[in-house]
C-alpha cells in the first residue's frame, strides 16, 4: 500500500467540536398546566415510527438521555410529536423550549411497535399524560378494524388532554376525573369495571399511565382473562439495547424494556420491582430539580 | 549512546523503561489518565533495547502486523514523526491501541527478549510516537485516491467501524458511518474509562477521519432507525459493514439481581464515561453514590477492572473484585490488575455469588457467596472452581456491578433475517473477507467474535475494507 502524505491536519487539537445536526422545534404549545405538546423535526424517525415506539432525547450537551413515547408523526413534513409532562429537571427543561429552539439529540424509533390486530373490542386507557402515549395505539387499533373504546383519566378537568383527538378515533369515548370536575367521577379502573359489568365483551385492553394505575387495571382484567398490555417506563440510559439498566421482571424472567418492550403483558409484569427500581435516583432527581427551579427563578 | 554504534551487549544491558504514572493514592481519586507517557529520552532509551531482528517475531504477533522493528528504529534515531508514519501504514488508531491493546499477549509476548530478559515495551513506544505526533500538531493525513463513485455504509463508530471507514475512504470510496449513540467512538467512549483512554484522544483520531472525508451521522440505530436493506436499496449504498459491537449484558441469573444498587458493568460505565455522571449535578445523569460505600464487581476481565477502579474513584470505601477462579485465571490484562491493586482494589478470589440480599426498601445490603477451590482443568483449560462445603457467608456491600460479558444485540438479526447468525446470535462471516451470508454485507468486531479486543475489531474492519474494495471494483480474489 502506498502511503503518500499530502497534507497536514489542522493544528487544533483542542478546538475539536462535534458538528451535529440539531433538531428544530416546529411548534410547542401547552395542552394543560405543565403538559406540553412539542413537534420536532426528525425526518428519519417520522418515516419509520409505528404506534407504541419511543425516542431517546437529550435536551443539550450536559443533558440526560430520556425516553419519550412518540405521540404522533408527519412523515411528509418530517416531524414527530411528543407530549411532555414536566416532572423532573430534564422534562421541565424540555418544556421551557419554544418553536425555533433546538434539541441536541434524538434517536429512534426505539422499542418494539405495539402488537396491532383486529381483536374485536379494544379498550385504550390513558392515565394523565399516558393518554398521549395511548393515542397512537388507539389510532392503529381503529385502523385495524377494532371497535375502539377509550377511557382517559385525569385528576381534574383542566388536566384532561387530547379529548377531541381521542373522540375522533373512538366508537365510545369516556373521560374520568378523580375530583368529578368533568366526565365520570372516579378512576379509570372503575369505569372499566362498569363497562365489564354492563356485559360488554372486551377482547383487548391497553393501559398506559402511572404504575399504580396500570397495576390496578391488570387486577381488574385478570379475573376475566382479558388480554391486557401495559407500556412500561423503567429508567433507561442508552435505550438501544446495550446497558441493561431498563430490565424489568416479566413472567419471572428478566426482560429489557428498550428492545423487548416497552409493552408487556400486564398480567405477567412484576410491578413492585418496577416501582422499587424507579426510586433508584430519587435524592439525585430532587437535587437536580431544585437546582433547576432555583436557576429559573434567577432568570 | 549512538544507535548506529551500540553493541548487542550494550542493548541488552538497558533495563526496560518504566512507564511514568500518577501515584496510586493520587490517581485513585481522579479521572485523569493513569499513565503519563514516555519522555523523548525514555522512549529513545527503550527503543535502543530492540535488537532489530532480521525476522521479527513481534510483527507476526501483532493482529494487524505493524512494522514494529522499523518504527522502533525511527524512535531510536530520534525521528519520532517517521515512527508515527510507519505505524500508521498498518494501524489507524495508534494512540488508542498503544493504550489498550493487550501487548503482553501479542507483540511483546513474541519479542525475542522475553525468553531471557523482559520484552521491549512496544505498546509504550507506539503510544509515544502517536502522542508525539498529535501533541506537536504534526498529524499527517494520508492521500485519498480519486473517487470511485462507490458508496459504503459503516454501522457503528467503534474500533471495527473506524478502521474499516479509514481504509475505504483512502481507497476513494464515499463512506458514511452511522452511530446509535450521541457520541462517536463506541466502546472507546462509553466503555473504556477516561483514566485509561482520554476521550480527547478518541475525538482527535475521529477528527482525522472527518478530514479525510468520512461522513458521520450520530443517533441512528441500525435495525430501528434504518435497516440494512434500506441502506442498500433505498439509500443506494453499494456495500454495508456491520460493526455494532456487543449487545445486552449477561446477568448471573441469581436471586436479587434486580435489587436497587445492582448494575451491569455496561450501565455503570456508560453512566460514568459517556454520560459523565462523575460530574453530577453539572451533568444531569446520576449514578449510584459510591462515597464511603462498599462496592463489589463480579468478574475478572478488563471491563471488571475498569468498573472497580471507577467505583474507587467515585469514593468507594472498599472496592472488591469478586472472582470465582483464582487470580491466575483472570482474563484481565496484567497491567490493569497491577494498577488496580496499587490503587487499593481488594481481590476476593475463589468466591462465587449465590444471591443478592437487600433491605425492606429493596436496596442491596450484601451478596451471599460461597468459597471455592480449584479442581481439574475444564474445557477452557483453566482449573475448574469447585465449591467448598458449608463455606457460605454474606459479603456486606451497597453496590454490585456484574461484569461477566455480553450477549449480541438482537436488532440486526430481527430486522435482517437473511444474515446468518450463530447459536450465540453472533454474525457468521467468512474470516478471509468478513463477508456475511448476505450479498454486499460484511461484519466484524464483537458482533462477530463476541466480547474481544479493540485491536482484533480493528483488524476485522481492515480485512472487510480490503474485501469490500475488491468486490466494488470487480477485482478477482485468489483466496
Amino acid at each position: 500500500m502506498t502511503f503518500a502524505l499530502i497534507r497536514k491536519a489542522r493544528k487544533s487539537p483542542l478546538s475539536y467540536e462535534i458538528k451535529k445536526q440539531m433538531h428544530k422545534i416546529v411548534s410547542a404549545t401547552f395542552l394543560a398546566e405543565n403538559i406540553k405538546k412539542i413537534e420536532i423535526e426528525a425526518p428519519r424517525i417520522a418515516k419509520k415510527r409505528k404506534a407504541g415506539q419511543f425516542i431517546m432525547l437529550r435536551v443539550n450537551q450536559t443533558g440526560e438521555r430520556i425516553p419519550l413515547t412518540i405521540a404522533d408523526a408527519d412523515p411528509e413534513k418530517g416531524t414527530i410529536t411528543i407530549i411532555v409532562q414536566g416532572m423532573g429537571k430534564s422534562t421541565k427543561e424540555l418544556n421551557t423550549k419554544e418553536a425555533g429552539d433546538t434539541i441536541s439529540d434524538i434517536v429512534g424509533p426505539l422499542g418494539a411497535p405495539s402488537d396491532i390486530e383486529n381483536f374485536g373490542t379494544a379498550v385504550s386507557i390513558g392515565g394523565g399524560v399516558g393518554t398521549a402515549i395511548a393515542y397512537p395505539t388507539a389510532v392503529a387499533l381503529k385502523k385495524a378494524g377494532n371497535y375502539v373504546i377509550t377511557i382517559n383519566g385525569a385528576r381534574s378537568k383542566d388536566l384532561v388532554i387530547l379529548e377531541k383527538e381521542m373522540k375522533a378515533v373512538s366508537d365510545e369515548a369516556y373521560i374520568t376525573t378523580d375530583d368529578g370536575s368533568y366526565g365520570f367521577h372516579g378512576f379509570v379502573t372503575q369505569k372499566l369495571q362498569e363497562l365489564i359489568d354492563s356485559g360488554k365483551k372486551i377482547d383487548y385492553v391497553l393501559a398506559i399511565g402511572p404504575i399504580p394505575m396500570m397495576r390496578a387495571i391488570a387486577e381488574v382484567t385478570r379475573p376475566y382473562n382479558i388480554k391486557t398490555m401495559v407500556s412500561l417506563n423503567p429508567i433507561m440510559v442508552d435505550g438501544t439495547g446495550m446497558c441493561g439498566g431498563c430490565r424489568v421482571t416479566v413472567n419471572n424472567e428478566t426482560k429489557f424494556a428498550c428492545v423487548d418492550g416497552p409493552e408487556f403483558d400486564a398480567h405477567q409484569v412484576d410491578f413492585k420491582n418496577l416501582t422499587d427500581r424507579n426510586k433508584l435516583y430519587l435524592p439525585e432527581e430532587k437535587q437536580s430539580a431544585e437546582a433547576f427551579a432555583h436557576k429559573c427563578k434567577l432568570q | 549512546m549512538c544507535p548506529q554504534h551500540i553493541t548487542t551487549k550494550e542493548r541488552l544491558a538497558i533495563p526496560r523503561q518504566e512507564m511514568p504514572s500518577q501515584s496510586p493514592d493520587v490517581r485513585n481519586k481522579n479521572f485523569k489518565e493513569v499513565n503519563l507517557g514516555y519522555t523523548p529520552e525514555l522512549a529513545r532509551k527503550e527503543a535502543l533495547r530492540c535488537l532489530q531482528c532480521k525476522d521479527p517475531a513481534c510483527v507476526k504477533g501483532c493482529p494487524v502486523n505493524i512494522k514494529i522493528d522499523q518504527f522502533i528504529k525511527y524512535i531510536a534515531d530520534g525521528d519520532f514523526l517517521g515512527a508515527a508514519r510507519k505505524i500508521k501504514e498498518d494501524n489507524v488508531l495508534p494512540a488508542i491501541c498503544g493504550r489498550v491493546c493487550p501487548q503482553e499477549d501479542q507483540c511483546e509476548k513474541a519479542c525475542i527478549l522475553t525468553k531471557k530478559y523482559t520484552s521491549v515495551a512496544i505498546g509504550n513506544l507506539e503510544r509515544f510516537a502517536a502522542d508525539h505526533e498529535r501533541e506537536t500538531g504534526n498529524v499527517e493525513l494520508p492521500a485519498v485516491k480519486a473517487s470511485t463513485g462507490k458508496k459504503v455504509a459503516v454501522i457503528g463508530s467503534g474500533p471495527a467501524g473506524l478502521s474499516c471507514a479509514n481504509d475505504l475512504i483512502q481507497l476513494g470510496h464515499a463512506v458514511t458511518v452511522f452511530e446509535a449513540l450521541h457520541e462517536l467512538g463506541g466502546v472507546l467512549v462509553y466503555g473504556i474509562p477516561e483514566f485509561r483512554l482520554p476521550k480527547e484522544i478518541v475525538k482527535q483520531e475521529i477528527e482525522g477521519l472527518k478530514q479525510l472525508g468520512v461522513k458521520f451521522i450520530t443517533n441512528v440505530l441500525a435495525g430501528r432507525s434504518v435497516t440494512v436493506d434500506e441502506l442498500l436499496n433505498e439509500e443506494d449504498f453499494d456495500a454495508v459493514f456491520i460493526g455494532v459491537g456487543a449487545g445486552l449484558p449477561w446477568f448471573m441469573g441469581i436471586p436479587g439481581e434486580n435489587l436497587l444498587g445492582v448494575y451491569s458493568a455496561n450501565e455503570f460505565l456508560t453512566r460514568v464515561n459517556l454520560m459523565k455522571s462523575y460530574q453530577f449535578p453539572n451533568n444531569d445523569t446520576p449514578v449510584f453514590n459510591c462515597k464511603g460505600k462498599n462496592v463489589a464487581v463480579f468478574g475478572g476481565g478488563n471491563t471488571a477492572m475498569d468498573a472497580v477502579r471507577t467505583a474507587k474513584r467515585l469514593g468507594a470505601e472498599h472496592a472488591y473484585i469478586v472472582y470465582r477462579r483464582s487470580e491466575a485465571e483472570m482474563p484481565a490484562r496484567l497491567e490493569e490488575v497491577h494498577h488496580a491493586r496499587e490503587e487499593g482494589i481488594e481481590f476476593l478470589m475463589l468466591m462465587n455469588p449465590l444471591e443478592f440480599v437487600g433491605n425492606e426498601q429493596q436496596w442491596l445490603t450484601g451478596a451471599k457467596c460461597l468459597k471455592m477451590e480449584l479442581g481439574e482443568p475444564d474445557e477452557s483449560g483453566r482449573r475448574r472452581p469447585i465449591p467448598i462445603k458449608d463455606s457460605e457467608f454474606i459479603l456486606p456491600i451497597d453496590m454490585a456491578v456484574i461484569s461477566i460479558g455480553n450477549g449480541s444485540n438482537p436488532l440486526i438479526k430481527q430486522s435482517t433475517p437473511d444474515i446468518e447468525v450463530s447459536k450465540r446470535d453472533t454474525i457468521v462471516v467468512d474470516l478471509n473477507t468478513m463477508a456475511t451470508s448476505k450479498e454486499d454485507v460484511y461484519a466484524g468486531g464483537d458482533i462477530v467474535t463476541g466480547g474481544a479486543t479493540v485491536i482484533l475489531a480493528m483488524g476485522a474492519g481492515r480485512t472487510a475494507a480490503k474485501a469490500i474494495h475488491k468486490k466494488l471494483m470487480g477485482i478477482a480474489t485468489h483466496e
